[in-house]
């Protein structure tokens, strides 16, 4: 196929299921009918997606929700919190 | 001859010098240390026919490296009391953050003790953890809501499923470790068969109820992994294992904070008050 605006020579890619023709000179590309359609759709989906979830961290169905961060830091020494990490 | 004076004649015995330091501990067991050598004595309350194997286990070939090996193998007595006589060693500084602590290292050596094959070890009694879980609830003083929620969470208690039953520690914590050349297991009490999930349930209670940093639990937890500790099975999920364990940690150790606080007649404060909602979240899960 002939690039219709240089009439360079076209080559056929596939991306995602949708076929595209660019033109090797002009770099121009040639969709398909309802291949923009197409594009779009997915550009729209991918950029809608949510982050992917952080879901509850590995552990047991009553465990803690655990937040990030430096959370944890200010048990350091505390007391009852010491005593537990090293008695029984 | 009062019970300090003779736990220091039995430590000169065996070669330690200089003046005698109490070590603090639980109030029913006295520990003292001069110089390189520790005795203990041990609550008159334990038995001291399931104590001797549990020191013939630590003695023996079969946990060198990862048990402290007593000074002498036999149980010796002292007050009416059982006396055990041990080499000292130096423990986690409390004083250092908890991130800083050699939890990899404790991970490694309880995989270690959970793989000692069971035929080299003496005829030992079922480990402590179970034991310790049900006499915690049984101490706690009063009826009010909280002393009926942990109560509750005990009562609930899933049955655990049968497992065959591995050299456990029965009561592991940091306490438990001291370093010689390298990081070893200390405490016979609760030595014995059982299920090796229960010595890990403790840090997976702390890390459930949001008090131990996941990174840390992460670490923990994959140098048992890492190291071939048994206890968790093969399958993806380690809490399928550690569940129930460590729904019966939560509920001893907020059993254990509720009579620390009646006895220093104080308010459970942030931290024990985080294990009691843990329970909470237990009796609803």
């Amino acid at each position: 196929m002939q690039c219709p605006k240089c009439r360079g020579s076209m080559r056929t890619y596939e991306r995602n299921g949708v076929h595209i023709e660019q033109c090797d000179n002009c770099r121009g590309i040639f969709l398909d009918y309802g291949e923009l359609e197409t594009l779009t759709r997915m550009e729209s989906q991918y950029h809608a997606a949510p982050p992917p979830a952080p879901g509850p961290g590995p552990g047991p169905a009553w465990g803690a929700p655990h937040h990030g961060g430096g959370h944890y830091g200010h048990r350091r020494g505390q007391r009852s919190w010491v005593g537990m990490l090293f008695s029984t | 001859m009062g019970l300090e004076e003779e736990l220091a004649g039995i430590a000169a015995a065996y070669g330690g010098a200089g003046e005698p330091v109490l070590h603090p501990t639980r109030t029913d067991v006295v520990v003292l240390r001069r110089g390189e050598v520790v005795v203990k004595a041990h609550s008159a309350r334990d038995d001291a026919g399931d104590l001797r194997p549990r020191l013939k286990a630590a003695a023996s070939a079969a946990v060198s490296g990862v048990m402290l090996a007593p000074l002498e193998p036999e149980v010796l007595s002292a007050g009416g009391r059982a006396v055990t006589v041990w080499p000292a060693g130096r423990p986690v500084a409390q004083e250092d953050d908890p991130v800083d602590a050699p939890w990899e290292e404790g991970a490694r050596l309880l995989a270690r003790l959970h793989a000692v094959p069971l035929t080299l070890m003496p005829g030992l009694p079922a480990a402590g953890g179970p034991a310790r879980a049900a006499r915690a609830v049984a101490r706690m003083p009063g009826d009010g809501p909280v002393e009926q929620l942990v109560r509750r969470a005990f009562k609930e208690l899933p049955e655990p499923r049968p497992m065959p039953a591995l050299l456990t520690h029965g009561d592991w914590h940091l306490g438990q470790l001291v370093h010689r050349d390298r990081w070893l297991l200390i405490d016979v009490d609760d030595l014995g068969l059982g299920d090796p999930a229960w010595d890990l349930a403790r840090p997976a209670a702390w890390y459930a109820a949001g008090l131990l940093a996941p990174t840390v639990w992460e670490r923990f937890l994959g140098a048992y992994l890492a190291s071939g500790g048994p206890a968790l099975g093969q399958g993806d999920d380690p809490w399928q294992r550690l569940d129930v364990p460590a729904r019966a940690l939560t509920v001893q150790l907020a059993a254990v904070a509720v009579v620390n606080a009646w006895r220093e007649h104080r308010e459970l404060d942030e931290v024990e008050h985080s294990l009691v909602e843990s329970c909470n979240r237990i009796v609803r899960a």
